[in-house]
């Protein structure tokens, strides 16, 4: 209601909802009319996941300190807010009514999807995450075609890497969620990958655009297994995994 | 408490006064010979037209009849059309200022003016005071509407003249900040209702406030000076001609706000910017200007220069946080705002270069002289850069309100070559369009948003009937996306998928779904993005299908170009009635050979070869005009003449 100008003036207010993160209270509030509780500060799309609520989501990190929030899919709307908030951000408060949809909601969500889509290099059939793939669980959740008419499809010519030994890396199925980049630079790991370029060119590279295998990585594996979609893989001949299970396309070979 | 407060109070005003009587009686004693005062425009915008050249030749031409003269470097003072610009002190005369002084005209105004005491009007712009006989600057139709309070000293002062500088004055706002407790400069601040001049128009005390407040030992000052719109040169300008009044604002600041540490956070394409900032905060620790205890209020504050690499996104603060940091320029998700977890997980305040200034005044002047100009909750001046189809183009500072008529066609001097106006681009590349029933608009941040265009940080680009409108959004949105960060998803595809469908348009292959697909999209990601960078990315889509829709409309439906820009849509044709059998410019300056002469004599474009770079039509004398844009291309008239027999038979 009171809109943009009632948000800056509340301000320093907001600022201090910050020092509640400290605190471990439970709150309760509301996700679709539906009651539900939370640790005070936590973020409405755990809190709403922890209830079995869904909303649709590709680069949010529970463990991530700062949100990265660069997929825009995690929109919902919150009563006495103008904008649609993003839901991976927004700390959760007494209550607050949270609506995971709406007519701006879905048509934001759509959009990105979409807009995704045209710039990504569909070819489920060859790609390892066929059917654990997190574009594929969205299509279905938001029910878009995985090839939407609406825009586009945008030439994706980057090159695929794949020097290393036991992974392929291929930046024209990337969303660029951040998840490999954040793993990758997390304490104590390698600090190998990172975004490069700008516009529609960015994509995540190692340092310096050396090849993977070149490159100082020390084969933690982490980057594959944090990837939702078949940007970052394990190599098919399975001697060469080094953890973890093995991907469902290769559960079919061996089948 | 009281009496320590006015310990404080006593101690600032005694250093100041001590300060500032030694810079004046510096600067007397060095005036002491009357020697006549030659002053010389060496900004990066005056070295561009040769005013380095102008420095050397005035240089020579004094040592040559052994005369003797001050010659000054000063910075830019707005009249960048007519650069290089000299002013000229001499006793008897007011100062007067010359434009367009190329090394001839500069040795003519030596040997005349100051040998034989002709001011030479015919290179006059005009005196800087009223005189008898010298036509004032003050009586053109610019000044009527300039309010320089910000600019006050670029042009005037030499930026590496520290006495200078405190003689006129610079650094007065900070003793009296010192002299007040940091609450009541931020009540001060509050009054004035500055708010921020780098674009969004945040309330300047309340960043300062909230920084205030957030509990840390250590806090931190930025000034961004990462100034990236095509076109704009106001922070350059200020930098390069003012940079003790930037330093003064950022020491207010951190006064008011508690801070230790501060960074200029420059473009490293201003070279000369950065060098005479570092020069000036040189100056200023060594006068306790800068650095421990300045001015004996136990105020410390280390300034040091960030040369920045040049990124659009990176005017964006969270951007700009990182990239201090070293990590890549990507804006991050604001809460927590840099006041709470800035530079360094430091709080941190960061205010644009022509905030800073504004500071320096408001305290130099007091509020009331800063809060009475203006109109509604905008106040003060600001600084546009006035770019593009208007005569005199350069800076200009006016109070806020003043309308976008007075700018474009009383200080701007109008569209040259009679050409009639279309648009004003505000805001550069997060900006709008507005065409001519919203001249009248006042200028501040509210009345710009709502008429859908932003303050931004002060491009102004003046379009006339030659530009097309679609072409325009489609160069500002190729800006955007090649400089978006690529962090999120409506950015990063979403303008590539908006200037897609603009290419498309500009082609003639669109279609009226395609238009309102961009409606659609550009709506989606105003309201979807990430930072301001995005979110502001549509504008000029929006603003130019708002108010020029026949223009889309006529690319889309009738595949014309109405200013004849797009090339696809457009074809030059020689009025075969018009065009001179004995001349053949035009044949000459094309460079695909397209031109070719048929057996009357009569020029025609091979359409086949023709690039649509205009140059026949420069080349065709004014008395002729015979070269002509068509568009669309159905109009252009068949000849049924064959250029390649003819081409063979030449060469033959």
């Amino acid at each position: 209601m009171t809109g943009i100008r009632g948000r800056t003036s509340n301000w320093p207010a907001v600022l201090r909802v910050s020092e509640e993160y400290t605190m471990s209270a439970e709150v309760n509030f509301f996700i679709d009319d539906k009651p539900v509780q939370a640790r005070a500060g936590e973020k409405i799309l755990w809190a709403a996941l922890d209830n079995g609520i869904e909303i649709p989501h590709l680069c949010a990190e529970r463990e991530r300190e700062e949100p990265f929030g660069a997929c825009r899919l995690c929109f919902v709307e919150v009563e006495g807010r103008d904008l649609p908030v993003l839901s991976c951000s927004e700390p959760v408060a007494a209550g607050m009514r949270v609506h995971t949809r709406s007519e701006r909601v879905d048509r934001l969500r759509r959009t990105a999807f979409e807009l995704l889509m045209s710039h990504h290099d569909l070819d489920c059939k060859n790609c390892a995450r066929n059917r654990s793939c997190a574009l594929q669980k969205l299509a279905g959740t938001l029910k878009v075609s995985l090839r939407p008419k609406r825009f586009r499809k945008l030439p994706t010519e980057a090159p695929v890497d794949d020097s290393h030994a036991a992974i392929v890396l291929n930046p024209n199925r990337c969303i660029l969620c951040g998840k490999c980049v954040w793993v990758c630079n997390q304490a104590g790991r390698s600090g190998v990958l990172d975004f490069v370029f700008r516009g529609l060119r960015t994509r995540v590279a190692p340092f310096r655009l050396e090849p993977l295998g070149d490159s100082e990585c020390d084969d933690c594996m982490r980057c594959v297994d944090s990837c939702p979609v078949g940007a970052l893989t394990r190599k098919k001949d399975p001697a060469e995994s080094t953890s973890g299970p093995p991907g469902p396309l290769e559960q079919q070979q061996k089948a | 408490m009281d009496a320590k407060e006015s310990d404080r109070g006593g101690r600032v005003r005694e250093a100041y006064a001590l300060l500032r009587q030694g810079a004046v009686d510096r600067c007397e004693a060095e005036a002491k010979d009357q020697l006549p005062i030659i002053q010389v425009g060496t900004a990066t915008c005056g070295r561009a037209a040769g005013a380095l050249e102008t420095l050397a030749a005035i240089r020579e031409e004094l040592d040559a009849r052994d005369m003797a003269g001050r010659v000054v470097e000063v910075g830019c003072n707005g009249h960048c059309y007519a650069e290089p610009l000299v002013t000229i002190h001499k006793e008897g005369w007011p100062p007067i200022l010359y434009g367009t002084v190329n090394p001839g005209i500069a040795k003519v105004l030596i040997q005349r003016f100051l040998g034989e005491d002709d001011p030479c009007f015919e290179y006059l712009l005009g005196g800087l005071e009223p005189h008898e006989i010298v036509p004032a600057l003050k009586d053109f139709p610019r000044s009527a509407h300039e309010h320089r309070s910000l600019l006050k000293h670029c042009g005037v002062i030499d930026p590496e003249d520290f006495d200078g500088a405190v003689r006129a004055g610079v650094y007065g706002g900070l003793a009296r900040a010192l002299r007040m407790d940091p609450e009541e400069v931020i009540e001060e601040i509050k009054r004035s209702k500055l708010k921020g001049l780098g674009g969004a128009g945040f309330e300047t005390w309340r960043k300062w406030q909230a920084c205030r407040q957030s509990p840390g030992p250590e806090k931190i000052v930025i000034c961004n000076a990462d100034e990236g719109d095509p076109g704009a040169f106001m922070d350059r300008s200020l930098l390069e001609g003012d940079p003790h009044s930037i330093l003064e604002g950022m020491a207010i600041c951190a006064w008011a706000v508690g801070a230790s540490i501060g960074k200029i956070y420059v473009r490293a394409e201003y070279p000369l910017a950065v060098e005479r900032v570092r020069k000036a905060i040189g100056q200023a620790e060594e006068a306790g200007l800068l650095g421990e205890n300045i001015l004996g209020s136990g105020l410390g504050l280390r300034l040091e220069v960030f040369e920045a690499a040049g990124a659009f996104v990176c005017g964006e603060e969270t951007a700009l946080i990182a990239s201090i940091e070293g990590r890549r320029g990507m804006p991050r998700l604001r809460p927590p705002y840099p006041a709470d977890r800035g530079l360094y997980g430091r709080p941190t305040v960061i205010n644009n270069v022509k905030t800073f200034a504004s500071v320096q005044r408001i305290l130099e002047e007091g509020w009331e002289a800063f809060e009475r100009l203006g109109v509604g909750s905008t106040r003060g001046t600001t600084v546009f850069a006035l770019a593009g189809k208007v005569m005199n183009t350069g800076l200009v500072e006016v109070p806020m309100g003043t309308s976008l008529r007075q700018l474009v066609f009383e200080m701007g001097g109008g569209i040259p070559d009679g050409k009639r106006f279309k648009a004003v681009q505000i805001g550069g590349p997060s900006g709008g369009c507005l065409p001519e029933s919203l001249l009248d608009t006042p200028i501040g941040f509210k009345s710009l948003r709502e008429a859908g265009a932003m303050m931004g940080s002060g491009g102004m680009v003046v379009l006339d009937e030659g530009n097309c409108m679609v072409e325009t959004a489609r160069f500002f949105l190729d800006f955007t996306q090649k400089e978006s960060c690529g962090k999120c998803t409506f950015c990063r595809i979403g303008t590539q998928q908006m200037l897609v469908i603009l290419e498309d348009i500009c082609r003639g292959e669109g279609s009226m779904e395609q238009l309102d697909l961009l409606e659609s999209l550009a709506e989606d990601i105003r309201l979807g993005s990430l930072c301001n960078l995005g979110k502001t990315a549509p504008n000029p889509i929006l603003t130019t299908i708002r108010h020029f829709r026949d223009e889309y409309e006529a690319h889309v439906l009738e595949k014309r170009c109405p200013a004849k820009v797009c090339t696809a849509l457009t074809a030059h044709y020689i009025l075969p009635d018009k065009c001179e059998r004995s001349c053949d410019a035009c044949v000459g300056s094309c460079p695909t050979e397209a031109i070719w002469v048929n057996a009357k004599r009569i020029k025609v474009i091979d359409q086949a070869l023709c690039i649509q770079c205009g140059a026949c039509v420069d080349a065709c004398p004014p008395q002729y005009q015979a070269v002509v844009r068509i568009s669309p291309l159905a109009d252009l008239p068949d000849r049924g003449e064959q250029p390649k027999q003819e081409k063979g038979d030449d060469e033959g």
